[in-house]
């Protein structure tokens, strides 16, 4: 493999979460939420009811992954911050320790200013987080929480 | 490269399909997306240009039921297939799991494979993967049009490793929930080995 694969466990999960939460308050945004780079939602916060998190996190690595190229072309090593702006809503976008993208939606009750502030101090706790996450990944002694699984779950699994 | 969450006790994989252009790998996820009880699909996402051809990619979110508690859900991509996105299949090859190539029957798309297949190769190779290690399906797909290449020759050129492989005609949807189910089942043994 790659990449050592994502494992995200309770603890880590809970912080990640407390972070998002934070910056929807301290951004006064309307939601904010976590993917990896290969379009997996990891944690989302605010209001994210009536919203398409799932397709929304594919088209942002989708995206991230298509300005990476841009920065490829330029020799430049990634463009870590974008920002899109429309008639109501707005999406700031960040990258955070070049594995995770931290999306902020906000509308007229921040500003561009604010989130920019707050996507700062959140982008520092998330590195924490995620270095930890990487290395439990890569503790030789981590068990796969899959080991357990048998042919005949897997088999289960498409015997309906 | 999946991704494991313990806390919402989630698998989650990325299965790529791949294959020369109008092999029919967009009709495979809108058969799958159709045929899929609401509850277990997300929304089809096509990202294509206005002659319908796909531009950036397919993307279907599935899940496919539980294994010892943990939600294994799948995320299926496709690549556009024409020569000049290859910057765009690149992209999606990041953090694939599993790869089902699509293979077009017919005579005179014989070339068009083999250079596709090469082409997924180079690309994998070029994000450090190598095809003969990665769970990996083959699709003979359009078996329903008269000029179809015989299934011996396609195996022969095509499958030269022996992974799992199925006749389909997408568009009446034969072949298609083999050919995903075999890739998952792979991609699932896979990561119990410990990936
Ligand atoms: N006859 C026949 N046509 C097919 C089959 N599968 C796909 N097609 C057609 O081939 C064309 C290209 O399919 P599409 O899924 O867009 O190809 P893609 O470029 O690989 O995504 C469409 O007109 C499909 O209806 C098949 O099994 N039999
Ligand atoms: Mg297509």
């Amino acid at each position: 493999m790659v990449q050592p694969q994502i494992v995200m466990y309770e603890e880590e999960f809970n912080q990640i979460q407390s972070v998002c939460e934070k910056l929807v308050r301290d951004a006064n945004a309307i939601v904010v939420f976590i993917v990896d780079k290969n379009g997996q939602l990891i944690a989302t916060a605010g209001e994210y009811e009536n919203l398409d998190t799932t397709s929304l996190a594919s088209l942002t690595a989708g995206n991230i992954a298509a300005t990476g190229g841009m920065a490829k072309v330029l020799k430049e090593n990634e463009f870590a911050t974008q920002f899109h702006e429309g008639e109501h809503q707005n999406v700031h976008i960040q990258i955070v320790g070049q594995r995770v993208i931290l999306v902020v939606i906000f509308d007229e009750r921040s500003s561009l200013g604010l989130v920019r502030l707050r996507v700062r101090k959140a982008n520092q706790a998330l590195n924490q987080i995620f270095e930890i996450l990487v290395e439990k990944a890569q503790d030789p002694n981590a068990s796969s929480p899959l080991e357990e699984i048998t042919d005949d779950d897997i088999d289960n699994l498409f015997n309906d | 490269m999946s991704f494991i969450n313990y806390s919402s006790r989630e698998i989650n994989c990325k299965i790529v399909y791949y294959g020369p252009g109008l092999c029919g790998k967009t009709t495979n996820l809108q058969y799958v997306y159709n045929r899929t009880n609401p509850d277990a699909k997300g929304k089809m996402i096509s990202l294509a240009t206005e002659t319908e051809r796909t531009l950036f990619f397919d993307f279907l979110p599935l899940s496919l039921g539980e294994i010892r508690g943990f939600k294994t859900r799948f995320h299926l991509y496709t690549v556009p297939g024409q020569v000049f996105y290859d910057a765009s299949r690149k992209l999606i090859l990041k953090g694939v799991d599993g790869v089902v190539f699509v293979a077009d029957s017919q005579i005179e798309r014989m070339e068009a494979n083999i250079e596709s297949v090469e082409n997924l190769r180079d690309n994998l190779a070029e994000q450090g993967y190598d095809l003969d290690k990665l769970p990996y399906v083959i699709q003979y797909n359009k078996r329903d049009l008269p000029n179809v290449a015989d299934l011996n020759e396609l195996r022969s050129v095509l499958n030269t490793t022996n992974v799992p492989d199925f006749e389909a005609v997408a568009t009446k949807g034969n072949g298609v929930f083999d050919t995903l189910k075999a890739t998952a089942k792979l991609v699932l043994t896979e990561l119990k080995k410990g990936g």
